[in-house]
């Protein structure tokens, strides 16, 4: 009989090793999958993995996804440490879009170089303003807040559909639900030439640095872990647990909402239906997948972004379906929690034991 | 010496890097009461559950009757005949006494009644089969589970530390039933650390330090002195002086505190009153769960009164019932709780960020950020002043054993220098040596002026430290007792709250 028996202390090797293990372990069992479904396996891969990174084109598509999802992860992964657990980022993301373009839609004349960047911090206040309705429950009726930001998702989404079907419609777009296309001074600088990545991949980075200094160095940061490891510690010492969920589910709602406006003042140009492609969803495995350290998260944003680009191309060339990519992405979370459970405990053989 | 009924050969249990019993030999004879005596940490808990059958030895034989056998579970040690009581008691509150008893014993409950009733008359074991478990006091419960045990007919009944539960009246009542089931035929395992109730009660003694037996003797051949050597490997420590001091000013008064528990079994406090002066200490005595846990929360700030009752709680001359704990530590209070692990201490954080929790206001931030030098020189300074066994200011807190992170904590608080200390079972878990070195530190912060509250179930404890001692029972606070003046007993009486009742 094989049982877990807790360590005497966390492994730090095996921290650092989970990730890969669980991308080891995730690309084989979708490689059976594959297998089973008749693909070609190596094709497969080849476009899913490797492909992502052979072309400087396909590349700069990598790092144009990344800073979405970057960002995302940043915020979600502060309140998940405080286990503060926001799944809602997805409607986070859609009321910054919309937030944001309400700047183009009402004054699509307006020119000048503060345009963007008031679209960004508009962006930013509608994803907090989203978080401000599971936060309040939460703190006032102890509602549970991952049922609620998820709720709130659903939500945002109609909400989305109501302004693009109705108030928002482009009045000259054919009828199709989108808005005008915006100026060009609603849209962020390009960083690369001659790429679509954007001056947000930049932000994005140092909303990166930030998030390592507010969790690693600051009293504040410190705050929040003592909340998410042992709570009745953080009642003893004297930290507000209301503030622990305030700050986590604003920051979280932020930073989501930061990237929903970077989506349309970015790659996009207008709000869109299809701004909601699960980046939302997509950052919560990015945030675990990184260990929740703002560093980890860096190198498992751009992983996830590869296999965003890695699932188009694998569509395109070896003839995958829409859903094989979220197939690896749930794999890749269950692999990782698999992982990260040795991380705490190792397996011990046990001789001969009946009961 | 008649054939034993239980032997232990060599055996051995390691868990990681500790040996938690080494090459341990014990032989109990029938119809004896032998006890088990040793520090906490000594082994006694791990031998008892390989006697059990909970665990399985790493080496070593058992011998039942002069046969081996091999326990894997606590089932089969049953049905052999080994019963056994747990410190902590497994019964539903919500249930009858006869229905907890049903879980575990086939028969109808009319008939289990009757059994329980016969053995009550017979041993001593007085308990209503019908009353609801929540509404017994902490003995009637400990009786239940005797009983529970009995009803499975045992050769041997294991008693873990029985009498740490209850008041000294129901400790006399307890040894009576001990010595007739003993005279009934029943062996007895009796855990203990206290050399007194080892003397008076067993036959036989098995001394422990380090997970070996240091000692097998006949404990009313020898005296308190040859066992604690025994047990500790040094003479007792010397007892504590306090030094005569003048009244000082009033640093903590509770005035008719009220608080309805949010536990539905739990304990609300009814007009609790009591005034704290600096340089004295004072204990609060009584047994756990009459309210002390909703006591300490109120005093801490974990538990905050609406701001219009801010007065029933004053500090230092201030209201502070309305205040978080942040703000009564910024006038001058400290705090150590009864739990260390997970409210005292972040199991998985170094003991450097444990520092942080309470003493961060000492220069341990710049900015907002924290300076990790100070941060690791006052967690070094901490370790060396408390004389905490640990790596470093590195190791996380849930490696250190229960004694030495209660040191740690310790530590921490008095370094705050505050002018109330408030800590609850100061030395629940920790080994003589530890526990004499924390009264003195209490002690010592006393005759410094500081006003010192103590919550504890230990009355050896309290008679030796407290300047006043008052009783807790049933969420109700006694007058205040001097004991110089006032026995054991008479504090008994009001733990188990007939005192002013004739007894």
């Amino acid at each position: 009989m094989i049982r877990l028996v807790r360590r005497e202390r966390a492994s730090r090797k095996l921290a650092v090793a989970a990730p890969l293990l669980a991308l080891f372990a995730a690309i084989l069992s979708n490689l059976i999958l594959f297998v089973a479904m008749g693909k070609d396996p190596a094709a497969v891969f080849y476009a899913l993995l490797l492909e992502p990174f052979l072309t400087w084109s396909g590349f700069s598509e990598v790092l144009l996804k990344t800073g979405p999802l970057l960002l995302i992860a940043q915020g979600l992964a502060i309140g998940f440490r405080a286990k503060v657990f926001n799944i809602g980022a997805e409607g986070q993301f859609i009321l910054g879009a919309i937030f944001a373009s309400a700047i183009p839609v009402y004054f699509l004349q307006a020119t000048g170089g503060w345009i963007w960047p008031a679209m960004l911090v508009m962006g930013g206040v509608g994803g907090a303003l989203w978080a401000v309705v599971p936060a309040f429950w939460r703190v006032r009726l102890n509602a549970n807040e991952i049922l609620v930001t998820l709720m709130m998702s659903l939500i945002a989404v109609q909400l989305l559909n109501y302004l693009l079907l109705g108030p928002w419609k482009d009045p000259m777009g054919f009828n199709f639900p989108q808005s005008v296309m915006f100026q060009y001074d609603a849209m962020i600088p390009i960083l690369l030439p001659g790429t679509r990545v954007n001056v947000s991949l930049l932000l994005a980075l140092v909303a990166a640095f930030i998030a390592w200094i507010y969790m690693q160095r600051s009293f504040g940061g410190y705050q929040l872990l003592v909340g998410g490891l042992a709570p009745e510690a953080a009642t003893y010492a004297g930290f507000s647990q209301s503030r622990a969920i305030w700050l986590s589910l604003l920051i979280g709602g932020f930073a989501a909402g930061l990237a929903g406006a970077a989506e349309v003042a970015g790659p996009i140009g207008q709000l869109q239906r299809s701004i909601s492609t699960g980046y939302g969803y997509a950052a919560i495995i990015v945030a675990y997948l990184g260990g929740l350290h703002p560093v980890g998260i860096v190198a498992s944003s751009l992983l996830m972004a590869a296999l965003y680009i890695g699932g188009d191309n694998a569509m395109v060339s070896a003839d995958l379906p829409v859903a094989a990519v979220r197939v690896f992405q749930g794999s890749l979370l269950v692999c990782y929690l698999a992982a990260i459970t040795f991380v705490r405990y190792r397996l011990v053989r046990t001789k001969g034991a009946t009961s | 010496m008649p054939a034993p009924l239980l032997s232990l050969r060599k055996m051995t249990k390691t868990y990681g890097q500790t040996v938690a019993n080494s090459a341990i030999d014990l032989d109990v004879a029938p119809g004896s009461i032998h006890a088990i005596l040793g520090e906490n940490g000594a082994g006694k808990s791990t031998l008892m559950k390989l006697i059990y059958g909970v665990e399985r030895p790493d080496a070593g034989e058992v011998l039942w009757n002069g046969a081996p056998i091999h326990l894997s579970s606590p089932a089969e040690a049953r049905r052999l005949g080994i019963g056994m009581v747990f410190q902590h008691f497994s019964l539903f509150e919500t249930l009858t006494v006869v229905e907890n008893i049903s879980l575990v014993v086939p028969g109808s409950k009319t008939d289990l009644a009757t059994r329980i009733r016969a053995l009550g008359q017979d041993f001593g074991l007085l308990v209503d089969p019908f009353a609801h478990v929540h509404a017994l006091s902490v003995g009637e419960r400990q009786r239940v589970e005797i009983i529970r045990c009995l009803l499975t007919e045992p050769r041997l009944l294991i008693l873990d530390e029985p009498t740490s539960v209850l008041p000294p009246q129901a400790v006399g009542l307890l040894f009576d039933t001990l010595r007739r089931l003993r005279d009934g035929g029943v062996s007895i395992l009796f855990i203990s650390h206290k050399l007194d109730e080892i003397r008076a009660l067993c036959d036989r003694a098995t001394i422990l330090r380090g997970g070996r037996v240091t000692g097998d003797v006949d404990p009313r051949e020898h005296d308190a002195h040859d066992l604690a050597r025994m047990m500790i490997g040094r003479d007792m420590p010397a007892p504590l002086h306090l030094d005569p001091m003048p009244p000082g000013e009033l640093r903590l008064e509770l005035m008719g505190l009220n608080h309805a528990s949010d536990d539905p079994f739990g304990i609300g406090l009814a007009e609790v009153s009591l005034r704290l002066h600096a340089g004295e200490i004072l204990g609060i005595a009584g047994i756990s769960g009459n309210g002390q846990s909703e006591l300490s929360r109120l005093i801490s700030g974990e538990t905050v009164l609406p701001h219009g009752r801010r007065d029933e709680i004053r500090m230092l001359d201030k209201p502070v019932g309305h205040l978080g704990p942040a703000a009564r530590r910024a006038i001058g209070f400290a705090f150590v709780p009864e739990e260390r692990l997970g409210r005292g201490a972040v199991p998985d954080m170094s003991l450097a960020d444990n520092s942080l929790l309470t003493a961060h206001p000492l220069g341990l931030l710049k900015r907002g950020l924290i300076d990790r030098q100070a941060e690791a020189s006052f967690t070094a300074a901490c370790i060396a002043d408390f004389d905490v066994r640990t790596t470093g200011p590195d190791a996380e807190a849930g490696s250190l054993s229960g004694g030495n992170l209660q040191k740690f904590i310790m530590g921490r608080e008095i370094s705050l220098h505050p002018r109330l200390l408030f800590v609850a079972q100061p030395t629940w878990g920790v080994d003589i040596g530890a526990a004499t070195a924390i009264r003195q530190r209490l002690v010592q912060m006393r005759n410094a002026g500081v006003a010192v509250l103590v919550i504890s179930e230990e009355l050896e404890e309290l008679f030796e430290i407290c300047d006043r001692i008052q009783v807790l029972h049933k969420g109700a606070l006694s007058p205040s007792l001097d004991p110089r003046s006032t026995r054991p007993e008479e504090i008994g009486r009001w733990m188990i709250g007939a005192a002013g009742v004739a007894a």
